[in-house]
């Protein structure tokens, strides 16, 4: 059997496992179980995090933009599926808002109409993403480096204010919350959209497109020697990246049940950016392993350092609210300052199957 | 214009806060080529030195109390995060500095458990009301923008005449040559976060006798506008950063006169991508071979 096939069925085989573990949790557990809710929201911040490696890892365009995107995403997933019944009351400053419509009555109701509802509004949310983004790369993407980083951490301020301001109330609902909208019942349902969307960003790092995009980020001006339209292929990955972050956004709402917009702050950006160096920039995988372990820790494994006990020691003087974040801090700029590669470096799971690499990387030491 | 006197004055003032945090900035990007985004928070963290110094003890020690705390941690910050870094890409020194900061904040959130702590027992004298032109304002407003400029004249003869001045000049220039003319490279890099921090302390002693309490995120904002500010003047340069963070504050609090105080914010940024794209040396920037 040759090497990449025992790569494809070895990867097929972790996909398989993880989604029985969904369909098992889904069986087994209650949805309010905490293990439920963690796992939501692992598998959104995975999603989002990937779409931040396409760009910071896999394109070298370092951006700080994320929150913004997925704000876009989110208001655009709550304004276009909150029933038509409930809006009197959600924009209630608004006499009901502009907005007369939500996208799963509209569709018919019903499991199909709703699911299939939702699903669009989720896409809406990215395209519009997308369409900012478009916007916005046309000044910014000529930036580099960490003014790249300071212009698009600006512009997710600005499309904060935008949606905190009062005239757009109508449709935004200003800085009141938006809430109300359906969501998805079953983690499988998660693993499969956000396993799907992952998928495609794959397949695109693997493409022609997704080699350019390393060929950008290894080197500008090589890259540029070799055909390489720079300008085209940033604009791409810089779009397509806010895409997954807008639909990113989206299921983010999903799994809080309500929108805030002052919730969308750079510190979430920053959060993001962090499970990225966690697991090994320029790694999906080590990106989707480190949502899981950071959000498993931060929200679940660690909960007993904020309330008093935590392996067994009992010690409510030192273990009191906000010292797991704390000490998730401390391991979180150890890694940044001593294992600068991550978790799993710019490898993927598969990669990790073979032994040959590591022997020519021998090899070509010795020469 | 009568209504909106007060708030230019409030707009003079708080450029001074931003023109004291940003010359931090625009010192350490200099020498480093870094965003020093745990600058706001070193700011912030000052902020509660002073919170919890003023109540323990009297003012003629809790202030020097606070400024001293501020420039060890400054030097702290640069020593752990930054020095191991030195020869690693710019991304991961970045990266380290978005980790210090969400670090700091960590920090500080068990440290106050999360409450906005009130400032109780504000300086007194400055924070004495006082009418100005038939505006009631704080004495602060006015000792500010003086106390800043003083500041800054004593720190531009600092770093055009004294000898850790011209080596502060000469990495700032040319990193590596510096270095192989005898600069003792790491000693300037602390000198300069140390200056940074100092000015930082001093502008959150002015800033957070203003304000009503000082909460865990109250140096994000104030220290990306200041880096802004430090960019529209040209990065690297002094007095752009100064005329840059009194332009910020005057325009921020216009806009918040006329009646947009949404978008206070959004200006700062707005500005900042005008000034990116149409001239990315800033103000009084020299002009660098490599387009940002």
């Amino acid at each position: 059997m040759t090497r990449d096939r025992k790569k494809t069925i070895f990867l097929a085989a972790v996909l398989l496992v993880i989604l029985a573990a969904g369909v098992a949790v889904d069986l087994a557990l209650p949805s309010y179980h905490i293990a439920v809710k963690v796992i939501k929201k692992a598998t959104v911040y995975a999603l989002v995090a990937v779409s931040m490696n396409l760009l910071n890892g896999f394109t070298g365009l370092f951006s700080l933009g994320q929150a913004g995107f997925m704000l876009l995403g989110a208001v655009a997933y709550g304004v276009l599926t909150i029933p038509v019944a409930d809006r009197l009351s959600v924009y209630q400053y608004f006499d009901g808002g502009l907005i007369q419509f939500s996208l799963p009555e509209l569709l018919g109701g019903g499991t199909v109409g709703t699911t299939v509802g939702m699903l669009l509004a989720l896409a809406v949310g990215g395209i519009l993403s997308a369409l900012v983004a478009w916007l916005i790369g046309l000044p910014v993407l000529r930036l580099r480096s960490d003014y790249l980083a300071i212009a698009t951490l600006g512009f997710a301020e600005i499309l904060r204010a935008f949606f905190q301001w009062n005239a757009l109330g109508p449709i935004t609902n200003a800085s009141n919350l938006l809430r109300g909208y359906p969501d998805f019942q079953h983690v499988t349902s998660y693993f499969l959209l956000a396993g799907v969307l992952i998928a495609v960003i794959v397949l695109l790092i693997n493409s022609t497109y997704g080699r350019a995009f390393k060929a950008i980020r290894d080197d500008e001006v090589a890259a540029e020697a070799m055909g390489i339209n720079l300008a085209k292929h940033k604009r791409m990955a810089f779009i397509i990246s806010s895409f997954f972050a807008g639909v990113g956004g989206g299921m983010l709402a999903m799994y809080n049940g309500t929108i805030s917009s002052a919730s969308f702050k750079s510190s979430m950006t920053y959060e993001i950016l962090l499970i990225v160096v966690i697991g090994g920039i320029g790694s999906i995988s080590g990106s989707v392993i480190a949502s899981f372990l950071y959000i498993f820790s931060s929200e679940w494994l660690l909960r007993g350092l904020d309330s008093g006990s935590f392996l067994g020691i009992n010690a409510p003087g030192l273990f009191k609210n906000g010292f797991r974040m704390a000490v998730f801090s401390v391991i979180i700029m150890l890694i940044v300052l001593f294992f600068r590669r991550g978790i799993m470096g710019d490898k993927e799971l598969p990669d990790l199957l073979g032994r040959r690499p590591k022997r020519r990387r021998k090899e070509a030491a010795d020469k | 214009m009568q209504e909106l006197f007060p708030y230019l004055l409030n707009g003079v003032s708080v450029g001074g806060q931003y023109a004291l945090i940003a010359i931090g900035y625009t010192l350490v990007y200099g020498i480093l080529r870094l965003i020093n985004f745990a600058h706001g928070d070193v700011f912030m963290v000052a902020g509660l030195v002073m919170v919890y110094a003023t109540t323990a003890m009297p003012m003629y020690l809790a202030l020097p109390l606070v400024i001293a705390a501020t420039v060890v941690l400054g030097f702290v910050i640069e020593r752990a995060a930054y020095k191991p870094l030195r020869t690693a890409p710019r991304m991961s020194l970045m990266i380290s500095a978005i980790g210090v900061s969400y670090l700091i904040q960590n920090l500080a959130f068990y440290i106050t458990g999360g409450v906005p702590q009130p400032v109780t027992t504000p300086i007194p004298w400055i924070s004495d009301d006082i009418l100005v032109l038939g505006a009631s304002t704080k004495r602060v407003t006015i000792v500010t923008p003086i106390l800043t400029i003083a500041l800054v004249v004593l720190l531009v003869y600092l770093i055009q005449k004294t000898k850790i001045g011209m080596a502060m000049r000469a990495a700032a220039r040319d990193f590596e040559t510096a270095q192989l003319m005898g600069v003792k490279i790491n000693s300037v890099i602390s000198m300069t976060f140390v200056i940074g921090s100092f000015l930082a302390a001093v502008g959150a002693l002015l800033y957070f006798t203003n304000y009503p309490s000082v909460a865990i995120t109250s140096g994000a904002m104030p220290g990306l506008k200041a880096f802004v500010a430090a960019v529209f003047g040209g990065i690297g340069s002094i007095p752009g950063a100064v005329v840059g963070a009194f332009v910020i504050g005057l325009c921020e609090e216009v806009i918040k006169g006329l009646g947009y105080t949404t978008f206070s914010d959004a200006f700062t940024f707005a500005l900042l991508i005008v000034v990116l794209c149409v001239k990315p040396t800033g103000l009084f920037g020299e002009k660098v071979t490599d387009k940002v």
